[in-house]
C-alpha cells in the first residue's frame, strides 16, 4: 500500500523582551540559578500577574507578518498540571480566544511554492528547568526561565513530508528573527518545535492517529525524527498493529523516537479563564502603532530588489532568505555604488561559501559589507581581475586588512598599461614560434595556449581582456 | 449531570489531593450540591447575552517592559525546605 504522512507543527517562540510576561524580572540568558526568579516567578502566595506590553506587541507583529486576524479581545486561561518546574501548578496560556487567528506562511521547495496555514498563535509563559544532576537523589529546580514570554504558533496538518516540515520550520525561524520578535537561538531554546506526525493510505481524506514528537531544537534532528517516526508508524500498521496517541521524544544518539507519557497518565488540563487576568483588548490604534514600526517583509523586499536592482528572481529570493543577508547586501550595494548584480554574485558565492564552511552567521562575517564593496570597486575599475579578487577576498577573510592594502602588499595590481602588455606579448610570441605556427595553420586552440603563456609571463597580473585584444591584432598582422 | 465516586477520585488525583474512601463519599455529596446549583443557573435563558471571561467589565492593564525586580534569592530560599547551589531541591522526578 502507498502511505502518506501528515504533519502539523507547534512551535514555541521565545519573545525578545527584557522582562517576563507577567512580572518585571529579567529574562537575560545564562544568569546564576534562581537569581531572576522573583516572587511572581516562584509563585509566592498573593502575587498577581501584570501583562508585559512588549510581549503583546510582538504577538501583533507576528500576526501582521502572516496576514492573520488579530484577536481584538483575547483571554488568558490556566492550563493545569503538576510538575516541579511549574510552581503555580498551572501555566498561564490562552485557550479559546488566542491573540492571533488564522494566517498563512508560504514555503519553497526547489521551484515549488506551498502555502502552510497557521491555525492560531497564542501568548503563554514558559516553565522553569529541572536539573537531574547529583543532588543526593533529589531534582534541582531553576526558575529563572519560569514566566519567560512565549508565542506558540500552531499550523494546520498541511505538510506531507519531513522536507516540507523542515522548510516550514526554517521559514518561520527566519521570519520571527526578521521581524525582531525572537533571537532564533535554538541551542538556548529560543525556538522549539513539537511535531505531530500521522500516516494514512494515500488518497484517504481521514487523518490517522497522531503521535507528537516533543521539543526538537535542531532542523537536522527534526528531519531525522520525522523520517524515523513515519517509518515506524507505517511498519506498525503494515504488521497489523495500531497507533496509540502518544507523546514521544527523539533520541539523537540512537536516531529513534520513544513514547514518553503513557495513556493512563493522559493529561487533562482543565483549562479555565484565569481570574487574575482581565481580557486583553487590542484596538485599531494599537495595531496601527505596531504596523508603523514593522520592517519591510521578505516577500515585499524580494519584489523591490527585482525592480530596484534588476536582480533575477533567484538572486532576490536567496538574498532575502534572511534579514542579515539582506541587510549586508543593501549595505554593500550602497558602499559599492556599482552594479548590484556583482554584489549579489559575491554575497551568494564567496561570502556564503565561507560562512557555510565556518558555520558562521553573516553578522559575524570577518569581511564587512563595506570591505566587500572596497574589493568590488577594484574589480569594477580593472585594478584586479576576478581571479585575483578571489585571492584578495581570502586574504581579507583571514584578517590581512582591506582590499587596497592587500592588493598593494601582494603586488596584485593588474597591468592595464598597453605598452607593458605589448612587450610581454612580443616576448611570448618570440619564444613560442611553434604555437604561433600551429595557430596560423588553423588550430584555433593554440590561441588559448598563447594567452595562457602571456598571463604566466605577467604573473597573472595582465588584464586578460587586453591580452586577448593585443594578441589578436598581432597574430592577424 | 451527576458525578460518580470514580470522578471524584480522578479529580482528586489530578489535583494531587489524597482522599480517603469516607472523604471521597462526603466530597461526592458536596460536589453534587454545587453541580445542582449550576444546573439551576443553566436553566436561565441567556440567549443573546455575550459570555464574560471575568466578573468585572474592565480590560487588562499593560506594563512597560522594564526590569523592576532585583535578585532576592537568599531571602526566598531562606524558607525553602531544601536548596543547593542556588537550586530548589524537590523529590526526584523522572519523565
Amino acid at each position: 500500500m502507498q502511505w502518506e504522512v501528515v504533519i502539523g507543527l507547534e512551535t514555541h517562540v521565545q519573545l525578545q523582551t527584557n522582562t517576563k510576561i507577567f512580572c518585571g524580572a529579567s529574562t537575560a540568558f545564562g544568569a546564576e540559578p534562581n537569581t531572576q526568579a522573583d516572587a511572581v516567578s516562584i509563585a509566592l502566595p498573593g502575587v498577581l500577574p501584570v501583562l508585559n506590553r512588549e510581549a503583546v506587541q510582538c504577538a501583533i507583529r507576528f500576526g501582521l507578518a502572516i496576514d492573520a486576524e488579530i484577536g481584538r479581545r483575547s483571554v488568558f486561561a490556566r492550563k493545569n498540571y503538576f510538575y516541579p518546574d511549574l510552581p503555580k501548578g498551572y501555566q498561564i496560556s490562552q485557550f479559546e480566544l488566542p491573540v492571533v487567528g488564522k494566517g498563512k506562511i508560504t514555503i519553497q521547495l526547489g521551484d515549488v511554492e506551498k502555502v502552510i496555514n497557521i491555525t492560531r498563535a497564542h501568548l503563554e509563559e514558559d516553565a522553569g528547568k529541572s536539573l537531574h544532576g547529583d543532588f543526593h537523589g533529589a531534582t534541582g529546580i531553576d526558575l529563572n526561565r519560569a514566566g519567560t514570554p512565549l508565542l506558540e504558533i500552531v499550523t494546520e496538518p498541511d505538510m506531507r513530508s519531513a522536507a516540507e516540515a523542515v522548510a516550514y520550520a526554517k521559514k518561520l525561524h527566519e521570519l520571527v528573527q526578521w521581524i525582531g520578535i525572537c533571537d532564533g537561538n535554538m541551542q538556548e531554546g529560543s525556538f522549539r518545535c513539537d511535531v505531530n506526525v500521522s500516516v494514512r493510505p494515500k488518497g484517504s481524506d481521514k487523518l490517522g492517529t497522531r503521535r507528537e514528537i516533543k521539543n526538537l531544537n535542531s532542523f537536522r534532528f527534526m528531519q531525522q525524527a520525522i523520517e524515523y517516526e513515519t517509518r515506524w508508524q507505517i511498519e506498525t500498521l503494515e504488521d497489523g498493529g495500531t497507533i496509540q496517541q502518544a507523546t514521544v521524544l527523539f533520541n539523537p544518539d540512537t536516531g529513534e523516537t520513544r513514547a514518553m507519557r503513557s495513556k493512563e497518565e493522559a493529561n487533562d488540563y482543565r483549562y479555565f479563564p484565569d481570574p487574575d487576568l482581565l481580557p486583553l483588548v487590542i484596538s485599531e490604534a494599537d495595531i496601527e502603532a505596531v504596523k508603523a514600526k514593522m520592517p519591510e517583509l521578505p516577500e515585499a523586499m524580494k519584489a523591490r530588489f527585482e525592480q530596484q536592482y534588476a536582480l533575477p528572481a533567484y538572486d532576490a529570493t536567496a538574498i532575502t532568505a534572511s534579514r542579515g543577508v539582506a541587510d549586508y547586501f543593501v549595505a554593500a550595494v550602497a558602499a559599492f555604488g556599482g552594479e548590484a548584480k556583482l554584489v549579489a554574485n559575491w554575497v551568494m558565492g564567496s561570502v556564503a561559501a565561507k560562512l557555510n564552511e565556518e558555520g558562521k552567521a553573516i553578522a559575524d562575517s570577518p569581511v564587512s559589507a563595506e570591505q566587500l564593496a572596497g574589493l568590488l570597486k577594484r574589480i569594477a575599475d580593472n585594478t584586479i581581475s576576478g581571479k585575483m579578487a578571489k585571492e584578495v577576498f581570502e586574504a581579507m577573510w583571514s584578517g590581512e586588512g582591506d582590499a587596497d592594502t592587500i592588493i598593494e602588499k601582494r603586488g596584485l595590481k593588474q597591468v592595464s598599461d598597453s605598452g607593458a602588455i605589448e612587450a610581454i606579448v612580443d616576448e611570448v610570441l618570440a619564444a613560442n614560434a611553434a604555437m604561433v605556427a600551429e595557430y596560423k595553420a588553423g588550430k584555433e586552440k593554440a590561441f588559448n595556449g598563447i594567452v595562457g603563456q602571456c598571463m604566466k609571463a605577467s604573473k597573472g597580473k595582465a588584464n586578460p581582456a587586453q591580452v586577448n585584444e593585443i594578441l589578436k591584432k598581432k597574430l592577424a598582422g | 449531570m451527576s458525578l460518580t465516586i470514580d470522578d471524584v477520585k480522578r479529580i482528586a488525583h489530578l489535583a494531587r489531593i489524597e482522599v480517603t474512601e469516607a472523604d471521597a463519599h462526603a466530597t461526592l455529596e458536596k460536589l453534587g450540591g454545587i453541580l445542582g446549583l449550576i444546573e439551576q443557573m443553566q436553566a436561565v435563558d441567556t440567549t443573546g447575552i455575550e459570555p464574560m471571561s471575568h466578573s468585572q467589565d474592565v480590560t487588562q492593564r499593560l506594563r512597560d517592559d522594564v526590569v523592576t525586580e532585583i535578585n532576592q534569592r537568599e531571602l526566598f530560599q531562606s524558607i525553602a525546605p531544601a536548596v543547593e547551589n542556588g537550586l530548589y531541591l524537590v523529590p526526584k522526578v523522572i519523565e
